[in-house]
């Protein structure tokens, strides 16, 4: 921290108790003006946003509110009743919650204050969890799962009746998800439980505050918002494109080309972090610079999958500043101290400007120097949207994530919740429940429905009244039916719905008997699934031979110098945002921003100018041609994979029925192609086949219906809406081993519920879900309008440069659902050619 | 990429021979033995949604309804003289007795003029409350033995289920798993017939001993057909 030039300050300062100006004196250091901003608003009861980049101390700005009350107020007399809990700090992360811990614990020792602090996670010994409920601290830290069980107790009354101040830390990371939607209804509760209650939130720089601010305090009425008070950002950071003379690939994620370049740049800085974006990246480019670390320079690696005591000895030797290079998959998977970071390098694209500024914020902490940070695009397109992406830092361009309506599934969840603390009354639990922004436009019957489905399962048959969970009293209040399901709500609370796990164990002995050895990590079931005993996979920095599973875990041995099948890239975790997407359309259309790029990419677009056509940012290219013996449609709509991917699955459907007999098709984050036995050009030529008629919006009508019906899509958000929604129990480390005929599975609840129940409230929450996240159809459908007209076709005689990396990338990926059958078909097809074909 | 290319042909349904007797192994995961007339379906696990509803889980009241049709259907496909079924046929001792009226007269009609063998299983060690049909704990017809659990070592002419018997393969990269019947030409497992039953791997310890591995075959159930697929294709969990 350092001094405030604000001549004010010093003036404002006095506003401090004295323990506190002495502290800020003894360091020579003034409050700054955000801090007391704050302070000022929420002693007027006012809750406030504070949006600031990193390194501008949020974390003592959002917590000096409260200090200050608390080292006001009178001293308890001897004897007097206990208080509560004073303030809440709520954070995504445990590990973050333990450091906030850590860094407060100082200033107030410092400051000779008497402020019991204490941390609640999943991690808490049911004792010290005992004890914290019959003697409060005055701070509790924690996270949104904990705030959850703590207002579904008994007790929750007593417990939150004094609370003044809730602190939301990284707000602007919780709110997008489903735990931000429980979050929502926690705070909601919290206000009703002690009305006079501060929300302060602490976010990073986000596209539309206002939401943010609505989020903070009770939508009563609709639209209230919280104050805000914003740190300006500090110096620009410096952001360049890897400059190599190497040739940058067409298609691809590795990013291999650039590794020799990457490295020189770790040599010439004291501590590089690297990111990139999925976990097989990291092990990728981890064990390519080990290959050629001819200084044996430190380099560790650390996704979430590892072993928790490997993931801490890393951060460890990072605090201690004993690391040259670091490679992670995010900023969240990360410890909290950074040590002296100096650069970062960004691997592959970052797919969203807001993403990168944040990553970026990770390198020197000082905020009043600029970060360094180096991009390496993976290929040619992703050097257009790391240029697109630099661009929009520089003029400070948003892109997070517009807040989604709250999910059904949570709801249910905190229905049942609400239930087991206390009975309650409908129409005033529906008021609380609408003051959260994310349920500010439920509707009453909707929430009666979830109301009726936490307690009888809300089926039109009915069945269950007998073994209702909760059941309407005399007075009309809802109440749970029995002790039991108070006991089962507890173990199935949360909204994180990891995919199955198994431990990895790295054993000596090949084949033959499994046990003992090493645990590595975690890797995902599915994952798994895919290998044979003897393939070999990158995990852990090594090259591992899988052995076979028992139980739930997967014996591996080293391959130590084998060449790994590395796990298929299963595309971005994130795709690429709206924003930089249409930069990308931008800087396609228009020659003059091409000097930006490296000579061998504008040299791509020239030459796709020449034999094709660019097309301008509104407009949507579509080229034909031949190849081999199939026929080729490539469309560019640059909206993403998930986009495309839905896309590419309507228009088979509409070809197949137009004539054209599609294959197959593949879509990237850029573009789409589709590939069949007719002449595709011909046909538009002709007049047989109509471009406009085959993007038409109402193809999101029945042929998504009719595709969606079977999806393995659905199914797959199904699942994690039965198990949040509570109709499903959560699976717990150790229940693996009863295998699974006992496990109810959601697949087959799904088909039934489908066949018998086809409005069924869950089945509703499943489709908006995936509307929104896997299907991406809400970009499709605008997508679809903006080109109404504006479809570009070129038929041509041969493959155009534009289309190369779409055409690369067919045979690389595995078929996603559908042809399971076929695939079956295939295997007893192999099995007749070798019964007849050795004759 | 996605592969909207169509399958083959469809094959007429798969005939096995257990222990020199001749079988028909039905998509529907149902058995049945031409000769004798008779249909053999197998963990019905009828009222198991309302089983767990009991117990505060709950799952759609519609899988007795789902099962009974499908059991309609394949009795229809068949016309037997006989139905055995397998044990399990209700989730919990209780299920005979909460099962809604319009359901238990949907199964009376598909009773009605045949005979029905309920095998005791784990589930249902009692029988069902209030149905008609001969009660036995196993069943004897010509060289074959009908009943519930899989006894261990070898068993010629043994038809069990209980385990639920499911198999995966993987082409292309790509995991499929489904039901199945699995046989080695001695002894038959029956997969679970019931809609809401999930499947264990028959490479799963619990069928250690059962088999002969070298003959072992995975009758996986397709949407129209089943796949027969050799035990060397299978892989495990």
């Amino acid at each position: 921290m350092d001094q405030e030039t604000d001549l004010t300050a010093g003036a404002r300062a006095a506003t401090l108790p004295a323990p506190f100006r002495e502290w800020f004196a003894a360091r020579g250091w003034t409050p700054r003006r955000h801090q007391l901003d704050l302070l000022a608003r929420t002693r007027e009861g006012r809750s406030v946003l504070l949006i600031a980049p990193t390194g501008a101390g949020k974390t003592l700005a959002g917590f000096l509110p409260s200090l200050v009350d608390l080292a006001e107020r009178a001293r308890p007399k001897p004897g007097a009743p206990r208080q509560g809990i004073h303030t809440l700090y709520i954070s995504p992360l445990k590990a973050l919650a333990v450091d906030i811990q850590r860094n407060l614990t100082q200033p107030v020792s410092e400051m000779g204050l008497d402020i019991r602090m204490e941390t609640r996670t999943g991690d808490t010994p049911a004792h010290k969890r005992q004890r914290q409920k019959h003697v409060p601290p005055d701070v509790l830290l924690t996270t949104p799962e904990q705030l959850a069980l703590l207002i579904a107790s008994a007790d929750a009354g007593r417990f939150f009746a004094g609370l003044k101040y809730v602190v939301l830390d990284e707000l602007h990371s919780l709110v997008t998800s489903k735990r931000g939607h429980l979050l929502s209804l926690g705070l909601a509760r919290l206000r009703k439980l002690a009305p006079g209650m501060v929300g302060i939130g602490l976010s990073a720089t986000v596209a539309e505050p206002e939401a943010l601010r609505r989020w903070l305090v009770g939508q009563t009425p609709p639209g209230a918002m919280a104050d805000i008070v914003t740190v300006a950002g500090g110096a620009k950071p410096e952001i360049t494109i890897l400059e190599t003379d190497e040739h940058v690939p067409w298609a691809g994620h590795s990013a291999r080309y650039a590794i020799p370049a990457v490295y020189e740049a770790i040599r010439r800085h004291r501590t590089t972090l690297l990111f990139v974006n999925t976990r097989s990246q990291a092990e990728l480019l981890f064990r390519e610079l080990w290959h050629i670390n001819a200084d044996n320079l430190p380099i560790a690696l650390h996704h979430g999958s590892l072993d928790v005591a490997q993931r801490r000895r890393v951060e460890k030797a990072m605090e201690t500043n004993s690391l040259r290079a670091i490679v992670a998959t995010s900023t969240l998977d990360l410890g909290i101290d950074w040590g002296d970071v100096d650069l970062v390098v960004h691997v592959g694209a970052p797919k969203g400007a807001s993403r990168l500024a944040q990553r970026i914020g990770r390198s020197n902490h000082r905020m009043d120097e600029p970060s360094r940070a180096i991009l390496v695009p993976a290929n040619r397109f992703e050097v257009m949207e790391c240029r697109a992406a630099i661009e929009a830092n520089y003029l400070g361009a948003q892109d997070t994530p517009p807040l989604s309506e709250g999910a059904l599934d949570v709801l249910a969840q905190h229905v049942l919740g609400r239930a087991c603390a206390e009975p309650f009354e409908e129409a005033e639990f529906f008021d609380e429940v609408r003051s959260a922004a994310p349920y500010s436009g439920l509707d009453a019957a909707t929430f009666s429905r979830v109301v009726e489905f936490v307690a009888t399962g809300g089926y039109a048959l009915k069945t269950y009244e007998r073994y209702a969970r909760i059941r309407r009293m005399k007075d009309g209040r809802w109440r749970i039916s029995h002790p039991r399901i108070a006991q089962q709500y507890r173990l199935n609370v949360g909204t994180i719905v990891e995919a199955p796990m198994l431990n990895v164990r790295l054993t000596r002995q090949r084949g033959g008997a499994m046990r003992g050895g090493m645990v590595l990590g975690k890797v995902e079931e599915y994952f798994l699934e895919t290998l044979a005993p003897g393939d070999t996979f990158l995990f852990s920095g090594r090259t591992l031979r899988f052995e076979g599973i028992r139980e739930n875990e997967c014996f591996v041995t080293s391959a130590a110098g084998q060449d790994a099948m590395v796990p298929s890239y299963a595309g971005g975790k994130f795709p690429l945002s709206t924003y930089l997407a249409g930069e990308v359309r931008a800087m396609l259309g228009d020659p003059a921003r091409w000097k930006a790029l490296p000579e061998q990419v504008a040299d791509w677009l020239r030459i796709q100018k020449e034999k094709s056509v660019l097309p301008r940012r509104q407009d949507l290219l579509v080229e034909t041609f031949p190849r081999a013996s199939r026929h080729y449609m490539v469309a560019y709509p640059f909206e993403g994979r998930l986009a495309h991917q839905t896309l590419g699955m309507l228009l088979t459907r509409r070809l197949e029925r137009a004539g054209a007999r599609p294959l197959g098709f593949v879509a990237t984050d850029y573009s789409l192609a589709i590939w069949g036995l007719e002449d595709m050009g011909g046909m538009i030529r002709k007049g047989a086949l109509s471009l406009a008629q085959l993007f038409d919006e109402d193809m999101l009508g029945d042929d998504l219906e009719a595709w969606l019906a079977d999806s393995w899509l659905l199914k797959r958000t199904f699942r994690n809406c039965a198990v949040i929604s509570g109709l499903v129990e959560k699976r717990h480390p150790g229940q693996e081993k009863t295998g699974r005929q006992v496990t109810v599975s959601a697949d087959l609840i799904y088909d039934v519920l489908r066949a018998h129940e086809p409005d069924h409230i869950l089945l509703q929450a499943t489709w908006r879900d995936a509307a929104t996240g896997l299907l991406d159809i809400a970009r499709l459908g605008e997508m679809l309008s903006r080109t109404r007209g504006r479809i570009m076709h070129k038929d041509l005689e041969r493959i155009s440069p534009l289309a190369v990396p779409v055409m690369l990338e067919i045979g690389k990926e595995p078929v996603p659902g559908g042809a399971s059958e076929s695939l079956l078909g295939e295997a007893v097809d192999s099995l007749i050619e070798e019964a007849m074909g050795g004759a | 990429m996605n592969v909207v290319e169509g399958i083959g042909g469809v094959l007429p349904a798969v005939e096995i021979v257990i222990a020199g007797e001749g079988a028909v192994c039905d998509p529907s995961g149902a058995l049945y033995l031409p000769a004798d007339r008779l249909l053999v379906v197998s963990d019905l696990h009828l009222e198991k949604g309302s089983s767990y509803a009991r117990r505060g889980r709950m799952l759609p009241p519609y899988d007795t309804a789902a099962t009974l049709k499908r059991l309609a259907a394949v009795i229809d496909r068949h016309r037997p003289a006989a139905v055995v079924s397998l044990g399990d046929s209700f989730h919990d001792a209780d299920g005979a007795g909460r099962m809604p009226e319009a359901f238990r007269e949907r199964l009376l009609l598909l009773m009605a003029g045949r005979e029905w063998y309920w095998i005791s299983g784990n589930h249902d060690p009692l029988p069902p409350e209030g149905l008609p049909g001969h009660w036995v704990e196993e069943l004897g017809v010509g060289g074959l033995i009908f009943r519930h659990e899989p006894s261990p070592g070898e068993a010629e002419g043994e038809i069990a289920g209980h385990l639920h018997p499911g198999a995966r393969i993987v082409r292309r990269g790509r995991s499929v798993r489904r039901a199945c019947f699995a046989c080695d030409g001695a002894r038959l497992v029956m997969p679970a017939f019931g809609s809401l039953t999930g499947s264990l791997n028959v490479l799963d310890r619990a069928f250690a001993g059962l088999f002969r591995r070298e003959a072992l075959t995975a009758y996986m159930l397709g949407a129209e057909r089943v796949y027969p697929i050799a035990g060397a294709m299978l892989r495990p969990t």
